[in-house]
């Protein structure tokens, strides 16, 4: 489904990514983890081009994305972004929020796209938000409606920021559980995270990336039992 | 006994007092001859040409404002020709613009660029508003780049397009946050409006000189003009005040 080859990625002169290759098939969840500064998020917003990689191709669902001649939106259209910061839009009710982009790009007429809300809403265990504004819920009910408003748009894959890192500790669970049913149901997804037990759980792989590369990955039970990267092993004695 | 039977009263007077006298200069300032009808007269073209020059500044900013921010936020390697070569024009007016006086720029707009022009008003409004739009175009600019680039990106990721993203996400943001800098920019121009006398357009300044110049009294002609400037001000800030309160909506916990 992704294919990603030598994917590299600098800023003015300081190399984040150096050379990347990795695929994620179809109905994988795949966890990125590490220590801050390895890329992994670069990694990941390189995945819809929210950052321009400097060298190397990424192709989805069998398209070129790096290629500036294939349309990036039509891509971006097909892969549900969640922020770490949540990134609703203060101005518009919860609604709003989930309806406005299906709704804006004609892949719904408003009632359609009202219909999907109001049960994208009921999924995430908020059905009675739809009328308010971000600023008044929750950090945890922010981003689940964050997850909804990405779902409205039935992605084929699902890519994840760190989504419970600016949560307080109470609010992590609500929005795991979310991803976790997520998971269940066969979405394709790519979770940067510092959540161990739930990489642990919900991963089909879990990749461990260090100083721009994919330092070791594995299934998660051989991953967290028998790690074999030095790094990756002080890692997980620091976090574990 | 109405304004003009007291007027004659303390006219009659041999030795008026301090208020007689002062009386006596406003009845000429404003009574005689009808002169409040001039500036009323005055108060239209000052109304009129901020309006004129508001919608010039603001349609310039905008336009402005996204060409700037449209090259500075372009995907590298897809660089547009044609959008650098705005872009460097865009700089340039805002730079001579922003380096010269308003009234320096009136002076050459009336007397050199538009020298047969008899439409002096017009000629004022247009270059207010040159102007305005320079100053409004860093103030959009200042508001769109001030956003978090969150907002655009979690637009971009869902599918939108640079021109939608601004136009439902970005902007409606942006605007609420600029709101007072415009506001401050609008008042400016307001106030400015009192310089197109210098090119003959017949605002309120441009009576009150005339009326100066009949009377030899100052006080009363230039007291007036102020305190007219200081209601439209006034009713302005009012509205201002009204407009964000109601985009402050979505702010309520």
């Amino acid at each position: 489904m992704i294919d990603v080859k030598n994917l590299e990625k600098s800023f003015e002169g300081h190399q984040v990514l150096k050379g990347i290759s990795e695929h994620i098939s179809k109905g994988e969840k795949v966890a990125i983890i590490g220590p801050s500064g390895s890329g992994k998020s670069t990694f990941l917003r390189c995945l819809n081009l929210l950052e321009e990689p400097t060298g190397g191709t990424i192709t989805f669902e069998g398209v070129d994305i790096t290629d500036p001649k294939n349309d990036i939106n039509k891509l971006r259209a097909r892969m549900g972004m969640v922020f770490q910061q949540f990134n609703l839009f203060p101005h518009m009710t919860v609604k709003q929020n989930i309806t406005l982009a299906p709704v804006k790009l004609k892949l719904m007429t408003k009632s359609q796209a009202d219909k999907k809300a109001r049960e994208l809403l009921e999924r995430v265990g908020l059905p009675d938000k739809a009328n308010a504004y971000p600023k008044q819920l929750s950090g945890g009910q922010q981003q689940r409606i964050a997850i909804a408003r990405a779902l409205a748009m039935n992605p084929d894959v699902m890519l994840f920021d760190e989504p419970t890192s600016a949560l307080d500790p109470e609010m992590v669970g609500e929005v795991l559980e979310i991803m976790k049913e997520l998971a269940d149901e066969g979405m394709t997804m790519v979770v940067v995270t510092h959540e161990m037990g739930f990489a642990r759980s919900v991963a089909t792989r879990v990749l461990f990336m260090d100083g721009g590369v994919i330092a070791e990955q594995n299934d998660p039970e051989t991953f967290f039992t028998h790690p074999q990267n030095p790094r990756l092993k002080e890692f997980l004695s620091k976090v574990l | 006994m109405n304004f003009t039977q007291l007027y004659e009263q303390f006219s009659a007077l041999e030795d008026p007092g301090f208020w007689q006298q002062s009386y006596m200069n406003f009845y000429r300032a404003w009574f005689e001859g009808n002169r409040w009808q001039q500036y009323l007269e005055g108060l239209c073209t000052t109304v009129l040409v901020t309006i004129l020059a508001l919608c010039i500044g603001v349609v310039l900013g905008i336009v402005v404002a996204v060409i700037r921010t449209g090259h500075d936020q372009q995907r590298k390697g897809r660089h547009n020709p044609i959008l650098a070569v705005l872009n460097l024009i865009c700089k340039v007016y805002v730079t001579v613009i922003r380096g010269t006086p308003m009234m320096v720029q009136l002076l050459i707009m009336g007397f050199v660029v538009f020298k047969s022009s008899r439409n002096f008003t017009l000629v004022g409004a247009l270059s207010l508003g040159i102007n305005s739009g320079a100053y409004v175009a860093e103030i959009i600019r200042g508001g769109l780049m001030s956003l978090d680039p969150g907002q655009a990106e979690a637009g971009r990721s869902l599918g939108l397009g640079y021109l939608d993203t601004m136009r439902h996400i970005v902007v409606p943001q942006a605007f609420k946050a600029i709101l007072p800098a415009l506001g401050n920019e609008f008042i400016t121009l307001l106030k400015d409006t009192s310089l197109i006398s210098v090119v003959a357009g017949k605002e309120i300044v441009y009576f009150a000189q005339a009326i100066v110049s009949r009377t030899y009294e100052a006080m009363w002609p230039y007291l007036i003009t102020a305190a007219m400037y200081l209601i439209l001000v006034l009713i302005f800030t009012w509205l201002q005040g009204k407009l964000e309160r109601r985009l402050r909506a979505s702010d309520r916990r």
